[in-house]
């Protein structure tokens, strides 16, 4: 038995449905992975496979090993979704090895994702549209080290001010982000990123609502999904709030006045088409006291977990999350053809 | 479109804008019932590029399974319809027989109408705990202890007093402190749990003079003992050290196991206690699974009967033994100034501390990266607390992969360091939630 055999849930039958339907394509599923977001990873492979699975596509969920370009040969897919969270799976490293082996995938290409998963240029990029997003400064841990940190650290909370939030620029789920309400807990959140990854952003924090506005595109143009609004019973989306079913309530679609909700969907599919994504994206947005709606970051996979926005979003749209990923599949099909 | 969120089948609740429909309903005890990022973390460390110095798994790979799989086979020809059956609450009459003769090797004399057989002693941890305890009930433990039984403790709403070890284990001064702070607080002390043998996770034995004033101090102080042995006969010099139940047999309570002497996989553990609370214990276990699983108790007892087991374990101490000599030999080779760590005189485990002003739980994912797992010291603290150390388990990974994930613990360590270096220690709240992997983690 294989790695993946153990921890990826599959169909007891690899590419054989319960009720299989001849018109459907292949899909492999991959998800798992070795980033810090792999349990996440697992999570939502599983969930899209049991959807798929359940509207008779032929599905196999398949962990991201040594093993894989082997199986991608022999037993070629005719398409692959791209479940796995965190780097090589968003950082656009995995969708260049597919399309150097040619087998069509679901998602953005490489070059879109690395600029998406990269936090601080997807800033920029969604400034350049006309977005707004918070103010922040972009560090590795070398100027701090090179410059002195107490003096970069002042620097930053006199240019920013405070409330900040400290993040990982790259990475999700919010790990290794801390909120930071006084420049004495700075030190700390700034070590905490850094666990994550070598470059932190610095982020003014936007007090208000936070939402999630998913953006589709099944061949027809991006379209965005109801917005999800998101309040985490402790007050703060961490990794526990994500993770733990019933810590969080969301509404969806969010109680926005019309006009609102649908700023927060054309900062979504602007986010989306800047970046030149394509197929399915997540923006995270929040809204200020004054309902003005934030870019934070964008997810290029987001996730599809049991606890995940986006599966709220297409059921409160009235789409069963197989038959939209069997389209998403069927769209990367006829690209490649 | 209608906002309600709800899987169906579930019925209706007050909280429709919840992703559980029963999030108002759970008792008060799952609390901290959360989902974790150190968890997740650990989902990484199942990989076979990341070496786990994280799991408490067995090393069992040396088995005689010709052997266990001869004698299960002649146990379901020969036994069947028994080892599949129902049976005792207390446990199998035979098994509890040979359970009494492990126990002796450690200096214990009891009759097997006192044993009562568990799923693993981690059920026995429950059992004990479910009679004795009431919310608020403090339980005295060594700082730090094994995070299976601070789970029960949790989930049992005990209140958990951790009573200070050093490289000896509990300290018996620190003990009498416990015990009269929470008499001045007006707490009621329902037992002292306590692992002397290469204790999970310090790594340390409480020596023969301390478990003579342990047991004083408690005898003086009407504390039960519970006494969790699970690795006692895996020491790697010397006879197997005599149990407190040896010299104490109405205030300690004795848990055991087959899960590292022979497989986990089976589920079998014992407790011995006074008679009295015996009987309270068997009708919690029926209470609780009727029965142990009659097939595992008889494939255990088959076992013990027809092979060497004795000589099994003496194959397990060596292998344990060498893996030991490479986990602590690549400390001293690699790591860096400030760091602190014991030598264990058997089990799994070693205890390392780190270097002033690092923290472990914040540097696992640091860890993960560099493809290398270990569990912070925060999971073996009810509190939290323990943020600078971390438990590394030698069991399961072979000497050269200890050596490897150990050198790669270094650099992650230096890594830490320089961060501090440049940031200065830096402050943290205490770490809360279940931190500690599943079981299944080699």
């Amino acid at each position: 038995m294989t790695e993946s055999d153990q921890t990826a849930t599959r169909p007891s039958h690899p590419w054989q449905p319960r009720h299989p339907r001849s018109d459907h394509p292949r899909v492999l599923v991959l998800a798992g992975g070795l980033s810090h977001e792999r349990d996440v990873s697992l999570r939502s492979g599983r969930r899209v496979a049991e959807a798929l699975h359940g509207i008779g596509v032929t599905v196999e969920v398949r962990d991201v090993d040594a093993g894989l370009l082997p199986l991608l040969t022999r037993h070629r897919p005719d398409c692959v979704v791209p479940l796995l969270h965190g780097e090589t799976g968003e950082d656009g490293a995995l969708r260049e090895v597919l399309e150097l082996v040619g087998v069509p995938y679901v998602g953005a290409r490489p070059a879109a994702c690395r600029m998406a998963f990269d936090k601080p240029i997807a800033k920029v990029i969604a400034a350049r549209a006309g977005l707004r997003t918070p103010r922040s400064v972009t560090l590795p841990h070398a100027t701090f080290r090179e410059l002195g940190a107490t003096g970069v650290m002042a620097a930053l909370v006199s240019a920013l001010g405070t409330p900040l939030i400290v993040k990982p620029a790259r990475g999700g789920s919010a790990l290794g982000c801390t909120v930071v309400r006084d420049a004495g807990s700075l030190p700390g959140a700034m070590v905490d990123a850094y666990a994550y990854g070598a470059t932190a952003l610095v982020e003014q924090l936007v007090e208000g609502s936070e939402v999630a506005v998913p953006v589709v595109d099944t061949g027809a143009g991006p379209r965005a999904l109801p917005v999800v609004s998101i309040e985490p019973d402790g007050g703060i989306y961490d990794y526990t709030a994500r993770y733990t079913a019933g810590s969080t309530e969301f509404v969806v679609p969010a109680k926005l006045p019309e006009e609102l909700a649908a700023e927060c969907a054309r900062v979504a599919v602007t986010a989306h088409e800047a970046l030149g994504l394509r197929d399915l994206s997540r923006s995270d947005l929040m809204i200020d006291a004054e309902s003005r709606v934030w870019f934070l970051e964008v997810n290029v996979a987001p996730g599809l977990t049991e606890t995940s926005t986006v599966p709220l979003a297409v059921r409160a749209a009235g789409l069963d999350l197989g038959t939209l990923v069997s389209d998403l599949v069927q769209a990367a099909v006829d690209r490649a053809d | 479109m209608s906002s309600e969120i709800r899987a169906a089948g579930v019925p209706p609740s007050g909280r429709p804008d919840r992703l559980d429909s029963y999030v108002d309903r759970y008792a008060a005890r799952t609390a901290g019932m959360t989902a974790s990022e150190i968890r997740a973390l650990f989902a990484v460390a199942s990989r076979p590029e990341v070496v786990s110095l994280a799991g408490g798994m067995p090393n069992i790979s040396g088995l005689p399974l010709d052997v266990v799989g001869r004698a299960i086979q002649d146990l379901i020809r020969d036994q069947g319809t028994t080892a599949m059956q129902y049976s005792s609450g207390q446990g199998d009459p035979t098994l509890r027989e040979q359970v009494v003769e492990v126990m002796g090797l450690e200096g214990i004399e009891a009759h097997p109408d006192d044993v009562v057989v568990t799923v693993g002693s981690q059920q026995a941890v429950d059992l004990v705990t479910r009679i004795f305890c009431d919310p608020g009930d403090v339980v005295i433990c060594e700082a730090p202890s094994y995070v299976g039984a601070l789970g029960v403790f949790r989930s049992w709403q005990c209140e958990v007093v951790h009573a200070a070890t050093d490289e000896h284990g509990l300290v018996p001064d620190a003990l009498r402190e416990v015990i009269a702070a929470c008499r001045s607080r007006g707490r009621r002390i329902k037992f002292l749990y306590t692992i002397p043998n290469y204790h999970n996770p310090a790594g340390v034995t409480l020596p023969s003079q301390r478990r003579t004033e342990i047991l004083e101090i408690c005898r003086q102080g009407d504390v039960l003992v519970l006494e969790d042995n699970p690795y006692g006969l895996l020491g790697f010099d010397g006879d197997p050290i005599r149990a407190l139940r040896a010299d104490e047999a109405d205030g300690v309570i004795y848990l055991g196991s087959f899960s590292k002497t022979f497989a986990p996989g089976f589920r079998v553990g014992w407790v011995l206690a006074p008679h009295a609370v015996r009987e309270k214990l068997v009708l919690a276990q029926e209470s609780a699974t009727l029965c142990p699983p009659s097939f595992s108790q008889m494939a255990v007892s088959a076992y013990l009967t027809h092979h060497d087991w004795q000589g099994q374990i003496k194959a397990f101490r060596e292998m344990y033994r060498e893996r030991r000599d490479a986990m602590v030999s690549a400390l001293d080779d690699l790591m860096p100034a400030g760091s602190r760590w014991n030598v264990p005189g058997g089990g799994f485990y070693v205890w390392m501390t780190l270097p002033d002003g690092l923290d472990a739980k914040a540097m696992l994912p640091r860890a993960v990266t560099a493809r290398v797992a270990y569990v912070p010291g925060t999971a073996f603290f009810a509190d939290g607390s323990g943020a600078q150390s971390m438990r590394l388990s030698y069991c399961y990974p072979t000497p050269e992969r200890i050596r490897e994930g150990l050198r790669r613990l270094t650099g992650v360590i230096e890594e830490e360091l320089d961060l501090q270096h440049t940031f200065g220690a830096t402050q943290r709240g205490p770490h809360r939630g279940y931190d500690a992997p599943k079981p299944d983690l080699s």
